[in-house]
């Protein structure tokens, strides 16, 4: 059951082969079993999500069951959940429990899916190896010496141990295409504005956004349309009207060659200097694969995407640093033991609720707002912003979608990057352009490099294309079976 | 006068919305701690701000009424810095592209010493903003400890910016006292100072005539005129008293204190903070169209200067008149309410409403909405005069009748008989009678005593037991003394 697809699990579970209570049990058990080694979750909750199984076999006992009633889902601690405790990875709120749900968490909810847990993540969803959560660094399942990618790593790593059947994951600068790349699964981020941040804790707001993650391009497919949508309380929420993703998944020009007529544009910047031999090599093989699959080859160029990093660590800070302001000690969170007044309180709990990496940030973000330096940082950098977004309105004029690496390596040592804050911001190099445009960008698995460790595919779509590149990249996952291997020992 | 006073004011008016600025929170006054305080105004993670068009249109409206720029496009901006009372760590404001830009408003000056004329001024309104208010500090809540109340939290406030166009207390407290007839005029704001619904600072600086101007202090949160112009006296004095001795004005934001009528500094422009505002990436800009402008001037009432206008040029009031009847909407309403019952006696309205109408709520110490004779009532009234069924003193007895015990004016005149009596038959006849009981004074008077027809109106009229349509008495003696 574990392999099956989400819509196998929801027929499975119609047809009442299984039981949901049984199946989140299956999960439950699995995640007390590997969760030790795996780190993979911070909150789980057996009762609750049993108690959550038991109304969807209701549901499903009366005839009322939707496609994702009954199977259990992971969820980013990024989510604000009603009950749950709410870390976002951050001692800083190793106390909250919501007391409400975000807009993910509702669809869900409303779904009658059932929440097995609340994963891991770097804190307040800085880092790009999940070693910055206050709650322990996460392990890859393919080998546990080395990092699940971040921020989202808790959800890679519990998808890809099978600790879950699928999870949710946020995005602001490759945080669901790089742990999905390091650890084998697949994971799609959204175009700006398709899924409501309500709720969805903020790093960068202009830049953050949620999307799901899984082993497979259906599975996404209908994880997204539970979470997609307008939503009126969070007013970048774009209004249109609901639509299926799924719609084309299973579209084929031919039957040998599915996606005949298919423009795949190569930006040239994507497989400079940088790039390691073993992802080159794994993903050229994916993109002679697609022409296989009757796609064509298109040579483009992104020149404004070597600023990419730069202009990121210029407005993902400088909103960080405002975004982070309401956690002062006073409302709710940690508040520091022990102060002499308030500016006192303020500064003791910041500077221990918060870890490094967020006070890193936190500090660029200010710098980069203050009098006298907002107009060359801050000013400069939504500039260069636009600049990269035209830079793939121009390459949209000749191609259909974008394909290259979703990371220049693979997953990496723990602690390999750890002192090194510029090494592990290169590790977004080809992802943050995406977030920065504000496009929908995925990744696959395409193979495995040296030390075996699996190859991310990126696939990235012009805005609100998401459904073809779902079917993009489904056919591609008919013709492999890179995204069905599962690690050894899980 | 050596010395030129310079001021400029920044209103804070609460706009009279329902719920919060940005959540669905009420904005009541007066409830219990922290009961309307959302997990919007709470600064949850997670949560998100959605603009409330109500404070929109209402700064819409402000900008209409003052002949202001609106922008088509504009832009809120996060103004960053830590305090309790400011659960996410930033107000929600606009710098850059505020809502309303350049406009103006006329104001009628009172000079407050001897025996100055008014005057008109126009003071220039530089700009309007939309911003959130914070929540309240609440100290002694408990023993050695501050309390935080978000009730206020998300109240919303547009921050009206005149530009340094007054030169004296009087006219800083004219236009503020105009600002504050308009927001309510145009239904924005209550205006209810006590409970901060509208609060000014003062940014007041002193120079010699011709030199550029000099640095400015900020006196914050006044929120009553009479504070303003202690505050701004005490100010003023204070800069001269520091300069002429050979001091500086440093910039400062300072407070006023009531008790002892001193301003004293709250901190100088180097602790001033720096806010590090940038464009809220949660909010986008904020769009208004044309046609949502002229969907909101449908709603505009006529305007306080206009009304001055009609009422002047139109009705042949007096200036002063004007300004009076148009000092609250609730005045130039009733005003106008009772004109419809004698549209051809503008001035007799406007003399029974600022004198008896005046005189009685004074002495009973109601405003206007608490009138207990309302507009239709004094309008039945005005027109039993208009119509000569009574007579002016009649109509004053009507009145106090009306006011302690209700009722209307028809139903009183006949209660009391106070009905005139306008038969010319019967007038005759005791004017007729009057003359006869009285043939020696009528011989006197028409040997030459003129004076005399004084007396006989007396004693017609009382012959009448005072009910004889006076003007109608006079005409009929007038004819039969002649003879």
């Amino acid at each position: 059951m574990i392999e099956s697809s989400l819509s196998q699990m929801g027929a499975a579970l119609r047809a009442k082969k299984i039981s949901s209570v049984e199946l989140t049990q299956l999960y439950l058990d699995r995640i007390a079993q590997q969760n030790p080694q795996l780190n993979a979750y911070i909150t789980v909750r057996p009762e609750a999500s049993i108690a959550q199984a038991r109304a969807a076999d209701a549901r499903i006992a009366a005839g009322t069951a939707e496609a994702l009633t009954g199977i259990p889902f992971g969820q980013k601690d990024i989510f604000c959940a009603k009950d749950w405790l709410t870390t976002c990875g951050s001692k800083m709120l190793h106390n909250f429990v919501s007391p409400y749900d975000a807009h993910v968490i509702s669809q869900f909810n409303n779904a009658g899916a059932v929440n097995l847990g609340k994963t891991n993540m770097d804190e307040f969803a800085m880092g790009s190896s999940n070693e910055t959560s206050h709650y322990g660094i996460v392990k890859n399942p393919w080998d546990k010496a080395r990092v699940p990618g971040g921020s989202s790593g808790g959800t890679a790593s519990a998808i890809a141990a099978r600790l879950c059947a699928a999870a949710t994951g946020t995005d602001t600068g490759g945080s669901i295409r790089q742990p999905a790349s390091l650890c084998g699964i697949s994971g799609l981020k959204p175009t700006y504005g398709v899924v409501s941040r309500y709720g969805m804790i903020a790093f960068a707001s202009s830049l953050d956004q949620a999307g799901p993650m899984g082993r497979n391009a259906e599975d996404l497919a209908l994880m997204l349309n539970t979470m997609a949508g307008f939503d009126e309380r969070d007013s970048t929420s774009l209004q249109r009207n609901k639509e299926d993703y799924a719609r084309e998944i299973n579209k084929q020009v031919g039957a040998d060659k599915p996606l005949h007529g298919l423009r795949i544009g190569i930006p040239k910047e994507f497989f400079a200097e940088g790039l390691d031999i073993d992802v080159e090599h794994a993903v050229q093989a994916a993109i002679a694969e697609y022409q296989k699959l009757g796609a064509t080859l298109v040579n483009i160029s992104l020149p404004n995407t070597r600023l990419s990093i730069p202009v990121y660590y210029v407005l993902a800070p400088a909103e960080a640093s405002s975004n982070l302001s309401r956690f002062d000690g006073v409302r709710y969170g940690y508040r520091a033991p022990e102060y002499s007044d308030l500016t006192d309180m303020y500064q003791k709990s910041r500077a221990q609720g918060f870890g490094a990496e967020v006070k890193r940030r936190i500090m660029i973000g200010t710098y980069v707002l203050s009098h006298g330096y907002y107009d060359a940082y801050y000013l400069q950098a939504q500039k260069i912003r636009r600049l990269i977004a035209q830079d793939f309105v121009e390459a949209y004029k000749h191609c259909d979608v974008i394909m290259g690496p979703t990371s220049p390596s693979t997953a990496f040592k723990l602690g390999e990057k750890g002192d090194d804050p510029v090494q592990m911001y290169l590790s977004d190099i080809y992802t943050i352009a995406v977030n920065l445009a504000g496009l929908p960008g995925m990744s696959i698995p395409c193979g495995f490099g040296a030390n075996n460790m699996p190859v991310g595919l990126q696939i990235i779509g012009n805005y609100f294309d998401e459904a073809r590149m779902l079917n993009v990249a489904h056919q591609y996952q008919l013709a492999t079976d890179w995204h069905s291997r599962a690690p050894q020992g899980i | 006068m050596t010395w030129e006073i310079v001021i400029g004011l920044e209103v804070h008016t609460q706009l009279s919305t329902n719920t919060k600025i940005f959540s669905g929170a009420s904005t009541a006054f007066g409830a219990e701690p922290n009961t309307q305080a959302d997990a919007v105004s709470l600064a949850l993670p997670g949560v998100l701000p959605v603009l409330n068009k109500g404070a929109v249109e209402r700064a819409i409206k402000f900008g209409l009424a003052t002949g202001s720029h609106i922008a088509a496009h504009s832009v809120f901006a996060r103004k960053n810095y830590f305090y309790p009372d400011l659960p996410k760590g930033y107000q929600i404001s606009q710098m850059d592209l505020p809502v309303v830009g350049r406009g103006s408003l006329t104001i009628l000056v009172e000079p407050l010493s001897g025996n100055a004329k008014p005057y008109e001024k126009t003071v220039r309104i530089t700009r309007a903003h939309l911003e959130e208010d914070a929540g309240k500090s609440v100290h002694g809540a408990a023993q050695g400890m501050t309390g935080v109340d978000l009730n206020r939290a998300g109240t919303p406030l547009l921050e009206i910016v005149s530009e340094p166009d007054m030169c004296s207390a009087a006219e800083a407290v004219a236009y503020a006292k105009a600002l504050h007839t308009l927001v309510r005029w145009i239904g924005i704001c209550d205006g209810n100072m006590q409970e901060g619904s509208f609060r000014c600072d003062v940014n007041v600086s002193v120079r010699k005539p011709g030199a550029p101007l000099g640095t400015r202090r900020e006196i914050k949160n006044l929120n009553s005129f009479k504070f303003m112009q202690q505050a701004i006296d005490y100010e003023v004095q204070w800069q001269i008293d520091t300069i002429e001795n050979g001091g500086k004005v440093q910039q400062a934001t300072i407070l006023f204190n009531p008790d002892t009528g001193e301003t004293r500094a709250m901190r100088s422009k180097e602790d001033a903070h720096d806010y590090r505002y940038f464009p809220d990436p949660d909010l986008l800009p904020l769009e208004i169209s044309p046609e949502w402008i002229e969907q909101v001037r449908a709603t505009l009432p006529e305007l306080p200067h206009t009304k001055q206008a009609r009422y002047v040029n139109e009705l042949g009031l007096s200036a002063y008149d004007a300004s009076m009847l148009t000092s609250s909407r609730e005045m130039a309403d009733f005003f106008e309410t009772v004109l419809a019952a004698v549209p051809n006696d503008a001035k007799m309205c406007a003399n029974w409403i600022m004198g008896e109408v005046n005189a009685q709520l004074n002495r009973d110490g109601l405003d206007m909405s608490q009138s207990p004779i309302t507009a239709q009532q004094l309008g039945g009234i005005l027109k039993r005069i208009a119509d000569n069924t009574i007579s002016n003193s009649g109509a004053k007895e009507v009145f106090r009748t009306m006011w302690t015990e209700g009722g209307d004016a028809d139903a009183i005149i006949e209660a009391k008989g106070l009905k005139q009596v306008s038969d010319s038959g019967a007038i005759e006849a005791i004017v007729d009678s009057v003359m006869a009981a009285n043939a020696e004074k009528v011989a006197e008077y028409r040997s030459g005593k003129d004076k005399l027809f004084g007396f006989f109106v007396g004693a017609a009229m009382k012959a009448s037991q005072g009910k004889a349509n006076p003007a109608q008495l006079n005409e009929v003696l007038k004819q039969k003394l002649a003879g």
